[in-house]
């Protein structure tokens, strides 16, 4: 007699098992099949297809009435299941029981509600059946749709909507789309691409409530306070196993049904496949691993002898036009190197992680070709010691001579393209050097090569010496870094020409050879990028030395120095009393007066910093940046306040202007400083920017320093008026702000432009003076504030240890 | 080897670090990736840097003192600095950080 096989669940995994055990076998088993969801097997991967329109449900059905009839399957679609009973072997479905020899337990998963206020609300589903897909495909060009989750799932859903013109907006919770599988760079050029469709993206957004009306869904709302209108929403977040058939039957579970190499569950005649087990520690999401679960589980049901491992698996994105791939482990391990390949031209980026000379990860976007070839690699564990200096370029690399640059430049044909900005090939340029072009301006003017972006620089270069010979010399221009092969002032001028507006897209769009920079460049990115989108990017604190990141200054000995800022050099009782009971009882060793007018506590521990700052902040004292690349004081004599011999309010205008240039950010720090009259006890001649007053007015000069080098400032212009004065200050600071090389006082920015630049912009040319005034107040919009009370508020915690073992006591 | 779980990964900032302390010593644990963490000794060997207010970049960080620069698979300093700092066995297992338990106990090796 044939043993009684019942299966619960239509899904994948089920329906490969069938597969096998109808070819193998036909005549073993009496099979039934229950499904909650009204319909058979069909290939769930493929909804995404049938969302953007490229396929229709029928052509990802995989098994139809017809194939269950012929098979002699009883199929029970529709049918919930309410309990196993394993003591009588019998499945108790909505309708009838059904008695079972073997049972196999397929009841995949379900995907994470986020259980935000609201999440009930009609209009709000997950992306998982083929019922959720058509309310999707519901959507046309009038509607609005979020998508909460930016992983494989959420995005494929995006972008199926967006096919239809729906005006889809992403929210991540991440830095970047689908962290588990790309890295951040990866990430940013998908982000790229899919807002070329259209879609909208929002990053690092937290969901705090989804907002309704009538009981239908209306909008989400950030913890930000943005509102997202929207007609659907589809949370796309992550899926988990479902057990709880398993778990009331008493069979072990974890995060899913615990299964063995056989697949067999806690009970010799129940197994499980698909989405619902949990195997040594492992669940599963992605087919690949399913298909093998289903092969194991048919052959062991047989009596034959398999066994399920766990094995690397590859991603890829079902979006149109979004070409990524990734595979393989970036999770952490000692002694893993990175092979970083990028051409931003075509967008692509690759990046390889070697272990031991082995391949054991790859993500790949924009050219994907060689992905299955990496694919294999990792698969087999190859050593590939030997092609690894040409590994990156694929298997058509492979055996041939090792790449010297020049001579692949020399052989590369005369149409091949060197210049993708201007559309400019070989032999154009070659040809242009022959004619006279004799160095890379002479080939920028007659060719426009390397004229737009630049990043073809290198190229133009190595063609220059290729045809000239010796007749040419390299140019030695100082890179960044060891990560980038551009100057300071081209990576300036590109991050604004190309709108690059966060750290990937740097490292992205022009080629950096790291997979996300080094201690020189990070904080020279991080200071451009701020500077030059204020709006737009978000300082980064992990990109900033440990003085910014910290509001501190570090000591040899791993204390900080805290300095409060005193306005113009003027405190009060009040203020006095406030640090001197900090010092009381924060014990600082020392308590020293500054050069800028202020007081130093010198041998604070940093677990103590927000405390102390908050104290202070309580007697109104703030942050004094005396850490920073900015703003760090103005120093002021006293003036027509008590001075004989004062000409102008110098104390005034100095709290104005250091009230005005707190907090900003500059390429290196910056000194001020105003004198009531030509004697200049605030010795303002030898600051970055210092204003001495006089009888008829201010006179401004810039670019004086008292450090390594020192400099007498040089004068820029007389004012007569105050306000005039500070309008010239804020704008020759943002002057210096846009343009000056990260790490370069004033003075030196002054010695590259030239005084003749500076008076035509900031003196001379009223229009550009308001102009770059108004720039700099938009940014001091968002960065003229204390620091200190904002990590009191947002970042206290960090200050301590994450775990302290000593408060524990000793064993 | 047992394993002690010392916090969340969400708990150190995306290329930065945090501090453990112990009765041996203060350790610094890194985090270069999403997913991806380093445990070493906090003080550099050249001055007694806190490394764990360093830069990190790629599976390395910088020691804000004097910028010498350690790989954190091996310890090692780069370039022309000669110089080691001790390095641990971690996990990461469903966002949590697992720790050898030795690390907090044993005296340093190094």
């Amino acid at each position: 007699m044939k043993k009684r096989l019942v299966v619960i669940g239509a899904g994948m995994a089920s329906g490969r098992v069938l597969e096998h055990l109808t070819e193998t076998a036909p005549e073993s088993f009496d099979i039934t099949l229950l499904n909650a969801e009204p319909r058979g097997n069909y290939n769930r991967i493929m909804l995404s297809p049938v969302l953007s329109g490229e396929k229709t449900y029928e052509e990802i059905v995989t098994h139809d009435d017809d194939w269950y009839a012929t098979r002699g399957i009883t199929c029970r679609f529709g049918e919930r299941v309410a309990r196993i009973d394993r003591e009588m072997k019998v499945v108790e479905g909505e309708n009838s029981h059904v008695p079972y020899d073997k049972l196999l337990i397929a009841t995949g998963s379900e995907p994470f509600i986020i259980p935000l206020p609201g999440h009930d609300l009609d209009g709000v589903i997950a992306y998982r059946d083929l019922e959720d897909t058509q309310q999707m495909m519901g959507m046309g060009p009038d509607n609005k749709v979020v998508v909460i989750g930016g992983g494989l799932l959420g995005l494929e859903a995006a972008a199926g909507m967006a096919a239809h013109g729906v005006d889809v907006t992403v929210v991540h919770i991440m830095g970047h789309l689908m962290e588990r599988q790309l890295d951040e760079a990866a990430g940013y050029l998908l982000k790229k691409s899919l807002e070329d469709k259209g879609i909208k993206i929002q990053l690092q957004a937290n969901s705090k409530e989804i907002l309704g009306q009538d009981g239908k869904v209306r909008a989400l709302l950030l913890d930000d306070g943005t509102e997202l209108p929207c007609d659907l929403l589809v949370m796309a977040v992550g899926i988990r196993p479902s057990t709880a058939l398993a778990q009331e039957a008493g069979l072990a579970t974890g995060r899913g049904i615990h299964v063995d190499d056989q697949m067999l569950t806690s009970d010799p005649d129940v197994y499980a496949v698909g989405e619902c087990v949990e195997h040594d520690g492992a669940v599963f999401g992605l087919v690949a691993p399913l298909y093998d679960q289903a092969k194991v589980a048919a052959q062991a049901m047989l009596g034959g002898e398999a066994a399920f491992v766990q094995k690397t698996l590859s991603t890829k994105l079902k979006v149109t036009g979004c070409d990524l791939f990734s595979a393989g482990d970036f999770a952490d391990g000692p002694g893993r190197e990175d092979i970083v390949f990028r051409d931003p031209a075509r967008g692509v980026y690759k990046r390889l992680v070697i272990e031991e000379d082995r391949l054991i990860g790859a993500v790949m976007y924009g050219d994907t070709a060689d992905g299955s070839w990496f694919f294999g690699l990792i698969k087999d564990g190859t050593n590939i010691d030997e092609m690894r200096e040409t590994l990156i370029f694929g298997p058509a690399y492979q055996g041939g001579d090792t790449a010297d640059p020049l001579s692949a430049v020399a052989a590369l044909p005369p149409e091949a393209e060197i210049c993708g900005c201007n559309g400019v090939c070989k032999g154009d340029i070659v040809e242009a050097i022959n004619a006279g072009a004799n160095d890379l301006g002479a080939v920028r003017t007659s060719t426009k090569a390397s004229a737009s972006c630049g990043t073809c620089t290198g190229l133009v270069e190595q063609l220059l010496q290729v045809t000239l010979g010796d007749e040419f010399e390299m140019p030695a221009a100082q890179p960044i870094c060891g990560c980038s092969d551009l100057t300071h002032e081209d990576v300036r001028r590109l991050i604004k020409g190309q709108e690059l507006k966060s750290q990937a897209a740097v490292w992205q769009e022009l080629g950096w050879k790291t997979p996300n920079g080094c201690h020189v460049c990070r904080p020279a990115i991080n200071y451009y990028l701020l500077a030059d989108w204020p709006l737009e990017y978000q300082d980064d604190p992990q990109s900033r030395f440990v003085n910014e990141r910290k509001h501190a200054n570090i000591q040899k000995d791993g204390t900080f120095s805290v300095v409060p800022r005193m306005w113009g050099g003027i405190t009060n009782p009040a203020e006095l009393r406030a640090i001197a009971d900090a010092a009381d009882k924060y014990d600082v060793p020392t308590v020293k007066v500054t050069g800028g007018q202020r007081i130093d506590l010198l041998g604070v521990k940093g677990e103590d910093l927000p405390a102390i700052w908050s104290d202070l902040n309580k007697a109104g004292l703030v942050s004094g940046h005396a850490y920073s690349k900015g703003l760090r004081t103005v120093k002021t004599c006293v003036g027509t306040d008590h001075c004989r011999f004062g000409t102008q309010d110098s104390t005034g205008l100095g709290v104005k202007l250091e009230k005005i240039l707190w907090g900003s950010w500059t390429p290196h720090k910056l000194k001020l400083a105003v004198s009531g009259c030509p004697r200049n006890c605030a010795e303002a001649t030898c600051k970055d920017i210092g204003v001495v007053c006089v009888d008829s007015g201010y006179q401004i000069s810039i670019g004086g320093a008292a450090g390594m080098d020192v400099k007498e400032t040089e004068l820029l212009c007389q004012v007569p008026t105050e306000n005039e004065a500070i309008e010239v200050v804020m704008a020759v600071t943002q002057a210096y702000r846009e343009g000056g090389k990260y790490l370069d006082r004033l003075y030196k920015w002054l010695g590259k432009v030239g005084m003749d630049w500076v008076k035509a912009h900031v003196v001379d040319d009223l229009d550009n003076r308001a102009a770059l005034v108004a720039r700099f107040e938009l940014s001091q919009s968002i960065y003229r504030k204390d620091p200190w009370a904002e990590h009191v508020r947002d970042k206290a915690q960090t200050y301590a240890p994450i775990a302290d073992f000593t408060l524990e006591a000793a064993e | 080897m047992s394993w002690i779980d010392i916090g969340s990964v969400d708990e150190v900032p995306l290329r930065g670090a945090r501090l453990v302390k112990t009765h041996v010593g203060c350790l610094a644990v890194f985090r270069t990736a999403e997913a991806e963490i380093f445990v070493a000794s906090n003080s550099c060997p050249h001055k007694g840097g806190p490394l764990s207010e360093g830069i990190v970049h790629g599976q390395s960080v910088t020691c804000p003192l004097h910028n010498w620069v350690f790989d954190l698979n091996t310890g090692q300093a780069q370039g022309a600095d000669e110089g080691r700092i001790t390095t641990y066995p971690v996990r990461v297992e469903e966002g949590r950080i697992l720790l050898d338990a030795d690390a907090v106990t044993r005296r340093s090796a190094a």
